[in-house]
Order: structure tokens, then C-alpha cells, then sequence
């Protein structure tokens, strides 16, 4: 009993005393991904978004399995040594995780929570190995631009256009190797549960509006629960806001008392370059699992930081809710990463 | 569960304080541009078809039919997406926005076959403005029914 209360701060903080530690992370984007801000962190920029498929969706599920397989390999691991891949994309029924799961041949369980991917899945990676369960977990998410278009809004060709805060679908992947492990290497050592919000926003191209105040809850309950503040982390990023969003989330969370100045950014907001024609800037699991996979775990691995704060933000809506005039709820979790615990 | 709605009005006006406007007066203007240059073009084409012996109707005919094949092709060739983000209604709300309505999904739905893919997703963008044109058409019929 007494361990479990250890495990367990506030009302939705879970720790990890073990620290499991982030031992690879391998990132892939897409061509116009790669022509961005972010391309030098990347581990892999694809010449050709269909990387010669027939179909995008192949191409999305094989840009994920690349991702795995790179994150895999940074670890120094063989993919037949990975327990569970804990992974997810914004398709129906998770298809790219699920034929990307087909390919490596590795135990897979598949995850969705929109655009919050990537924290939910490294969230439930530290849950695995902490618990003993697993000593490595590959925790994955991806999303591409061409496939996401088809599902949630128009085909390719069609002309139209967008709205100033509408934001654009990265052709991307990210890939976390989470074990247990003694190795000097950035660790997980706490992370908070989302709560799923929804501020009544309708307009399906005002996504970070949307998920801004599920944002702001989940970050708010982190600080109640661990007694901390902005002030205690290097970095607090979240996953893909944009710019509108981002600067909603900011402001909120001045309301609610909380300076977050130069230490907070969005993935979203700052994955594109200003010409790239991407409005209110980047979205999709793949958008913050590809940064946070790229950028930031070098950045950890460099030094830079030594303790920051990932949250990643989805929308939970469908087309079939927006069509039957329902608002989009959002949600957020929260991971914290160290570099040097303690 | 109306202090829920008006909770959400609120935080919508809020929003919209972040919100950059669109462009109204450029986006006006360039559909202006780009719809005028085509109307001009169409009109020149249908003076050219007179010239060359065409009755008044088949000529009008002839020429709506060569807008909608300019916009099939240029969507077949990946141009017209890259046009409407520049001209927006100039090119979305002449004939040319539904020809390209209808061969969007043609290309997008061609993996998953003739039938159930390109024959299924064919008008799943223009099938609502056919709905209501053949709808509004019904209404029209029967005013003018009445009153004749």
C-alpha cells in the first residue's frame, strides 16, 4: 500500500522511482518538414512523401516503422529484444500503427489519443517498465499530411482556402526506446494524466483553441501535485497548439497565475518556416512526437536541459461529431524528462 | 446548460482576440482578378465560336463544356489546388470549382478501385450542391406552376 502511494502524487501525477530512461528515439519527416526550421534534427527526411508506395497510407505506416526501427537501433537494441510497442496515428482503427506493428513482428498495443500520442504513449511506457512488466517499450506515434487530409477534411486536389488559424497535418514519426536501465541518459520520472476539456469550440480549423484549456488543466494539476512551478523546469513544450493556441495557452495560464516566458514553446508553432504556407503552423501525432524525438532528446542528450516538461495536446473529435454539431473536446498529457535526477 | 453556452460564446470571443483576420480585401481582389480574367477569356471563346458558325446556344454550351474540361484538366494535372489558393472564389464559384469538385476524389479514391472507391466518392462533394439545385429547382417548378 505504501509503495503504491508512492507511485501516486495529487489527484492525477504518477512517479517513477525507477526512472526509466529514454535509451534511443529515431524521428523521420516528410519533404516539406524537411525544408523547415527543424530539419537538422531530424533523423531522416523523406525525398518523396509516398517513399514509392501506391498509397500514402503505406507510406505513413513505413516512415513509423523507420522511426522504430532507428530509435531501436540508437539504443544499441535489436527489435526481437523490445517487449511492447506501444503506438498510434490519427487513422481509423490506428491503421498504420497496426501494419507497422505487422512488419517489425513485435508485441504491439495500439494507442489513440489524437494529436496527445506521443505523451500518452511514453506515459504508458514509463507505467510498463517502472511496473516491472517490461524492461523495454518502443512508444511511437506518426501522421501524414496526405492521409490525415483524406480523413478528416478534403481530397488533395481540391481547391480551396484556408483559414488564418487552421493548421497543417506534419508528414512525420517519432520513436522512443523507454527501458529500464542504469545508464547516465535522460529519465522519466513523473508524468501527468489529462483530463479531456472542451471550451465549446465548433470550427474544425480552430484546433488549438480547442485543446489549449485541456492544456492549461493538465499543466495546472501537475504544478498542484508536485508542489512545482515554471520556474522549476528548463523547457515546457507542448505538442502542437500552433501559434494561435500557443499564445491562448499562454495567456490562460498567466490567469491562472503561472509566467511561463521564454521557457515554453509549441512544436507546432515553430515546425514550419513563415513562407511554408502553413497558417497557424504544424499538428498531428507525428508534428510533437518527431520534435520531441529529434530536437529535444538531443538537446538532453547535449546537455542543454536538465529537467523539461512534454506535453503533447489532441483533439477528440471526429467527422462524424463535427457533422453532427458536436464541439471538440481536447486533451494533454504531461511527461517530465530529467537529465540528471535528483 | 446555457451558462454552458454561454461559457463557450465567451471563450469564442476570447479566441478570436488571437485570431488573425483573414486577408478580406486582397482575397476579394484576387477572386476578382483571376474571376474577371476568366469570364473575359470564356466571353472571348464564345464570341470566337459565333465567328466560326455556332448557333447562340450550342455556342454557350460548348463553352461551359471547355471550362469544365480546363478545370478537369488542370486539377488532373495538380495545378488547380496551388490557382484557388490564390484566386479562392474567382475560380471555386464558377463551373470550373465543381468540375474540380467532382475529379478531386476521382484521384483521391482511385486505390480503392472503380467501384466502391472512384464510383462510391465520385460526388461526395458535389452530391450535396446537386441535392439542393435539384431541390431548389422542385420549389421554383411548383411557384412557377401556380402561378401560370
Amino acid at each position: 500500500m505504501k509503495e503504491r502511494e508512492e507511485r501516486r502524487r495529487g489527484r492525477r501525477t504518477l512517479w517513477f522511482p525507477s526512472g526509466p530512461v529514454l535509451l534511443g528515439a529515431g524521428s523521420v519527416a516528410g519533404e516539406k518538414e524537411g525544408k523547415g526550421p527543424q530539419a537538422p534534427w531530424f533523423d531522416r527526411i523523406l525525398e518523396d512523401d509516398r517513399m514509392g508506395f501506391e498509397t500514402w497510407e503505406k507510406a505513413e505506416s513505413e516512415m513509423l516503422s523507420n522511426a522504430a526501427e532507428i530509435a531501436v537501433q540508437r539504443a544499441n537494441l535489436s527489435l526481437g529484444e523490445v517487449d511492447v510497442m506501444l503506438a498510434g496515428d490519427l487513422l481509423n482503427q490506428l491503421m498504420s500503427s497496426g501494419f507497422a506493428a505487422r512488419k517489425l513482428e513485435i508485441p504491439y498495443l495500439g494507442i489513440y489519443g489524437a494529436c496527445s500520442t506521443m505523451t500518452e504513449g511514453l506515459l504508458l511506457a514509463s507505467v510498463l517498465v517502472d511496473g516491472g512488466y517490461c524492461r523495454r517499450v518502443l512508444a511511437a506515434a506518426s501522421s501524414h499530411y496526405c492521409t490525415a487530409e483524406r480523413q478528416f477534411r478534403m481530397p488533395l486536389e481540391h481547391g480551396n482556402q484556408r483559414p488564418p488559424a487552421a493548421q497543417w497535418t506534419a508528414t512525420a514519426a517519432g520513436a522512443f526506446v523507454v527501458a529500464a536501465d542504469d545508464l547516465p541518459m535522460p529519465r522519466i520520472t513523473c508524468a501527468t494524466v489529462g483530463k479531456v476539456v472542451d471550451p465549446g469550440i465548433t470550427d474544425t480549423h480552430q484546433m488549438g483553441a480547442a485543446m489549449a484549456p485541456a492544456a492549461v488543466d493538465t499543466l495546472c494539476t501537475h504544478f498542484e501535485d508536485t508542489g512545482r512551478g515554471p520556474q522549476d523546469y528548463d523547457r515546457i513544450l507542448t505538442g502542437d497548439l500552433g501559434k494561435v493556441g500557443s499564445q491562448i495557452f499562454r495567456d490562460l495560464m498567466l490567469r491562472k497565475g503561472h509566467r511561463l516566458e521564454d521557457r515554453y514553446e509549441d512544436c507546432g508553432a515553430v515546425y514550419y518556416g513563415p513562407f511554408q504556407d502553413a497558417h497557424s503552423g504544424g499538428s498531428g501525432c507525428g508534428c510533437s512526437a518527431s520534435y520531441y524525438a529529434g530536437r529535444v532528446y538531443k538537446e538532453l542528450l547535449q546537455g542543454k536541459y536538465r529537467r523539461v516538461l512534454l506535453m503533447s495536446t489532441g483533439a477528440l473529435m471526429t467527422t462524424i461529431s463535427s457533422q453532427q454539431g458536436e464541439s471538440i473536446p481536447g486533451v494533454a498529457h504531461a511527461v517530465v524528462v530529467e537529465r540528471d535526477p535528483g | 446548460m446555457n451558462s454552458k453556452k454561454e461559457e463557450a460564446r465567451a471563450y469564442e470571443a476570447y479566441v478570436k482576440e488571437f485570431t488573425p483576420k483573414p486577408r478580406y480585401f486582397r482575397n476579394g481582389f484576387r477572386a476578382f482578378l483571376t474571376g474577371g480574367l476568366l469570364c473575359c477569356a470564356a466571353a472571348w471563346f464564345k464570341g470566337f465560336l459565333l465567328k466560326g458558325g455556332f448557333d447562340e446556344k450550342t455556342a454557350g454550351m460548348l463553352t461551359t463544356i471547355a471550362l469544365i474540361l480546363l478545370a478537369q484538366v488542370l486539377t488532373g494535372l495538380g495545378w488547380f489546388d496551388t490557382i484557388a489558393k490564390f484566386a479562392g472564389a474567382g475560380c471555386i464559384v464558377p463551373i470550373t470549382g465543381f468540375a474540380n469538385s467532382v475529379v478531386a476524389p476521382a484521384i483521391e479514391y482511385k486505390k480503392e478501385g472503380p467501384v466502391l472507391g472512384v464510383g462510391a466518392k465520385l460526388f461526395s462533394l458535389a452530391g450535396p450542391v446537386l441535392v439542393c439545385g435539384l431541390a431548389v429547382s422542385v420549389v421554383a417548378g411548383l411557384i412557377h406552376w401556380f402561378r401560370v
